[in-house]
């Protein structure tokens, strides 16, 4: 008990500093374009190349 | 498109989509010879463009978006401004990698083809690295290489595909607000974490309770709840501390301050009870409440900030251009660039830049930003223009006197930012409770404690203790926020942007409503009303009229719609009238000055129609063929077609309602009496400076509100209890109200009016029924048969309720047109 109760806390320790560096990175201000975006990706092959 | 071929219907078999935006064709466009059709040239451009550049699926994408459907409207414009130096070095920032940054506020963005289409511009335009859109936002955050590319080249190329950029505007205060949400969201989530381990081990502890545990593993249960208590009342509970103190400190009560009352007593109790090894801890109560109350009220703050946010982005609209007459040309300069004595160009259906002295050419003007007139001035050489009007008809080039902040315009919207900051804030609702709350809390843990300390001071302590915990506001402080951002929630979808919380409950107390006439009572734009005279000579006057520009011109075509095919030979005299020929026959109209000055005395019924059309707020034409007139016109700006049957709805929640208008005091008086309002409800010729104090001396109970669209309305806006701004205002109504009705029409004030009312409603039954929790709570600590397992199940159920009762309520319906987010 002693040592599984610390152990369960650290986890939830490690499990919400990720969550708060996520939040503070900005990475929850826009909720709604990147679900779009990824309808995107599935571009046919061919790279896009800027002309030079 | 001339107006001819929209207005006359030739027969087709079939109705053609536009390739574009998929849109009806109209008929007179409609070539079968080709594959594709479109509605208008903006589609036809964008179209190849987007053909060009092979990045055809887009339709495809939009396809499934099942977005609403929107014409294309590409400006040509050079957007030289962008590239500014001043304007760069304000608004664009340098990343590590160094290229230039800056967010634009982009028009038309809608769906998620468009999100594709914008975020393959780099394809397009070589040199620009990443464009990343925030769609609900709608803005793009745009990087390129300072060296290869302008970020004019960039705003060009969204312009051929469609969407016109802006420069965002208040960057700083996004950025400020976007940190303080993230930090809020951490708060959350550190609260949430806790509150959710505290319960785990709370439920080992109340497994002790009814079955027995070893004194040893209830302490480490103790200080194991302890340890992740402190975290969350510290930077979670310090939200509520903070809000407490600064309440204190102005001598006023706050709901922080009940709930930190409740907080500190349960933690400190348990913190006690923990070091001394035994008695009851509250510390899942303590944590929950915190993480409640934090989530309700980032609920809340979101809602909020999505109607400033709007806000701000119709501030980024305003002009941001001037055209600057130099000896090479024109050249497009940021209008913070300009200085006084430099000439610039205004184009017909431009907006003045700056205030200054017409050097070169006539037009006619809209004033009705700045002095609420609906009729346009006519213009020439020497007159002084101001920013913020509108040229009408024809080119003007206008040498600047004074610019930004010193315009009339910008000192009128330096007075509503004073004003806003003055503003004393009102005791809402759920304060005004939270302080009798308090009160009675406190009397009755003292009772308590009182009572039980004759049987035992320590059982008297604990019972005291218990009735703090369990009667902390959880749900009372829910009540309010979530009711209320559910309201403004749904009333954003239904097209009303609310920027405050205490707007809802400031709509139910009806005072004084003062209307502004332009924009909410009338359709704000010239129709012709009154015609007396021969039928077929308002045809050949239509016939005349149909290529000027003028607005009265355009009236009139609209409402006789003239056909196309007639020869027709004219010459124009600017603020007069004209004169020519139509299908062979000599056509004069024009204001009865210019006519009389060619025909002669009138006769004697059109001299009298021409005196009565102006003392009814009309503006009178008169038509003469071949030398003889024949026909009368009246132009006026005509009533909304809902406009009394709102005004009654109004006028039965018990407001009082009058127009305040800068117009002409016989215009506002005519329009009033056909909307059945006292003399002294219609007040015209009213400068903005009036009407702020219009607004400020009406002691009556209630509310005042304000009701306007123009920058003459805006102090008053301001001043107002609730300002509501209405469809196409000015920038600084925006600024300045808080609310903003997305469409037209005094109806829709009505319809906000009866959402307020739903609202509030719903608020009530929320406090009723958490102080009824509460009211259980209290009796049940006071009997001294609450123990941590009894609070714990009575803190959620209160809010559950409350959270439960706050969605399912409809306060704002949904328009019948679904929104395409």
């Amino acid at each position: 008990m002693y040592v599984l109760l610390p152990v369960a806390l650290i986890f939830a320790a490690v499990a919400l500093g990720v969550f708060v560096w996520a939040a503070l990175s900005g990475q929850y201000d826009d909720l709604h374009t990147p679900a779009l975006r990824i309808l995107h990706e599935d571009e046919p092959a061919k790279p896009v190349q800027p002309e030079r | 498109m001339s107006i001819a071929e929209s207005v006359v219907a030739h027969p087709v078999a079939a109705s053609f989509a536009c390739a574009h935006c998929g849109l009806d064709v109209p008929p007179g466009l409609v070539d079968e010879s080709v594959e594709r059709q479109f509605c208008c040239q903006g589609c036809r451009a964008v179209y190849a463009v987007i053909h060009e550049h092979g990045l055809d699926r887009y339709y495809a994408f939009r396809a499934e978006a099942e977005a609403a459907p929107q014409p294309a409207s590409p400006t040509g414009r050079s957007y030289t401004e962008l590239d500014d130096p001043g304007f760069q070095a304000r608004a664009c920032w340098t990343t590590s990698d160094g290229l230039a940054a800056t967010e634009l506020y982009l028009e038309g963005v809608h769906c998620a083809a468009c999100v594709w289409l914008v975020e393959r511009l780099p394809s397009l335009v070589p040199g620009l690295v990443e464009v990343r859109l925030d769609l609900p936002r709608s803005r793009a955050l745009v990087r390129w290489d300072a060296r290869a590319v302008t970020l004019s080249a960039a705003a060009r190329q969204l312009d051929a595909l469609g969407y016109r950029a802006h420069p965002s505007r208040g960057l700083e205060a996004q950025a400020l607000r976007r940190r303080e949400d993230r930090r809020m969201l951490a708060r959350i989530g550190l609260a949430g974490a806790a509150a959710a381990n505290v319960m785990g081990i709370a439920f080992a502890l109340y497994g002790g309770f009814f079955n027995g545990m070893e004194p040893e593993y209830a302490s480490l249960f103790r200080w194991a709840s302890l340890a992740v208590t402190v975290p969350a009342m510290i930077w979670g509970g310090g939200v509520f501390f903070r809000g407490a103190w600064s309440a204190l400190r102005v001598r006023a009560l706050h709901m922080d301050l009940p709930i930190s009352v409740g907080l500190l007593a349960g933690f400190v109790h348990g913190a006690v009870n923990t070091v001394r090894g035994t008695g009851d801890v509250y510390f899942d109560s303590v944590t929950a409440l915190i993480f409640l109350l934090l989530a309700g009220r980032y609920v809340q703050r979101r809602q909020q900030r999505v109607a400033a946010d709007s806000a701000e982005l119709l501030a980024s609209l305003a002009p941001s251009a001037a055209r600057l007459l130099i000896e090479e040309g024109v050249r497009e300069v940021p209008i913070e660039a300009l200085l006084p004595g430099s000439l610039v160009e205004v184009r017909a259906g431009d907006t003045v830049p700056a205030d200054g002295v017409i050097s070169a050419g006539r037009s006619a003007l809209d004033l009705s930003l700045l002095t609420g007139e609906s009729r346009p001035t006519d213009v020439g050489p020497g007159d002084r223009v101001h920013a913020g009007t509108v040229n009408l008809s024809s080119r003007l080039e206008v040498m600047v006197e004074r610019t930004g902040e010193d315009t009339r315009v910008g000192r009128l919207v330096k007075l509503v930012e004073e004003y806003g900051r003055r503003r004393a804030p009102i005791a809402l609702l759920a304060d005004r409770i939270a302080g009798h709350f308090v009160a009675a809390v406190l009397v009755l843990a003292a009772l308590t404690f009182a009572f039980w300390a004759r049987v035992d001071v320590g059982r008297a302590v604990d019972h005291a203790v218990a009735l703090l915990i369990v009667t902390c506001p959880c749900a009372l402080a829910l009540a309010t926020p979530l009711a209320l951002s559910a309201a403004i929630g749904q009333a954003a979808r239904a097209g009303f942007l609310i920027k405050g919380a205490d707007v809802l409950e400031n709509l139910t107390r009806p005072g004084r409503m003062w209307l502004d006439k332009t924009g909410t009572l009338t359709e704000g734009r010239a129709a012709l009303l009154e015609w007396w005279g021969d039928p077929g000579a308002r045809m050949l006057a239509a016939a005349a009229e149909a290529h000027s520009s003028h607005p009265l011109a355009r009236a009139l075509v609209a409402a006789v719609a003239p056909p196309s095919d007639v020869p027709v030979a004219i010459v124009e005299t600017q603020g007069g009238g004209i004169e020519g020929t139509v299908a062979g026959r000599a056509v004069l109209l024009g204001s009865p000055a210019f006519v009389r000055a060619r025909t002669g005395a009138l006769p004697p019924e059109f001299e009298r129609r021409a005196r009565e059309l102006p003392a009814d707020g009309l503006t009178p034409v008169l038509v003469a063929v071949d030398g003889a007139v024949v026909g009368a016109a009246g132009f006026g700006d005509p009533l909304r077609e809902d406009a009394s049957a709102a005004l009654a709805r109004v006028r039965r929640r018990g407001w009082r309602v009058g127009i305040l208008s800068g117009d002409d005091p016989v215009i506002v008086g005519s329009i009033g009496r056909r909307l059945g309002l006292g003399p002294e409800d219609c007040r015209g010729g009213v400068s903005p400076e009036g009407k702020l104090r219009a607004v400020e001396d009406e002691s009556a109970g209630g509310s005042v509100v304000m009701v306007g669209d123009g920058v003459n309305d805006a102090a008053a806006l301001a001043g107002a209890t609730v300002g509501i701004a209405v469809h196409g205002g000015a920038e600084a109504a925006l600024a300045a109200a808080d609310v903003f009705i997305a469409h037209p029409g005094i109806a829709r004030v009505a319809d906000l009016l009866d959402g307020a009312g739903r609202a509030m409603r719903t608020v009530r039954r929320n406090l009723v029924l958490s102080l009824c929790y509460n009211a259980v709570g209290a009796a049940l600590a006071m009997a001294g048969f609450i123990n941590p397992v009894v609070a714990a199940v009575l803190m959620p159920l209160s809010s559950i309720t409350v959270i439960a009762h706050s969605y399912r309520a409809r306060s704002f319906a949904r328009p019948e047109p679904p929104p395409c987010r």
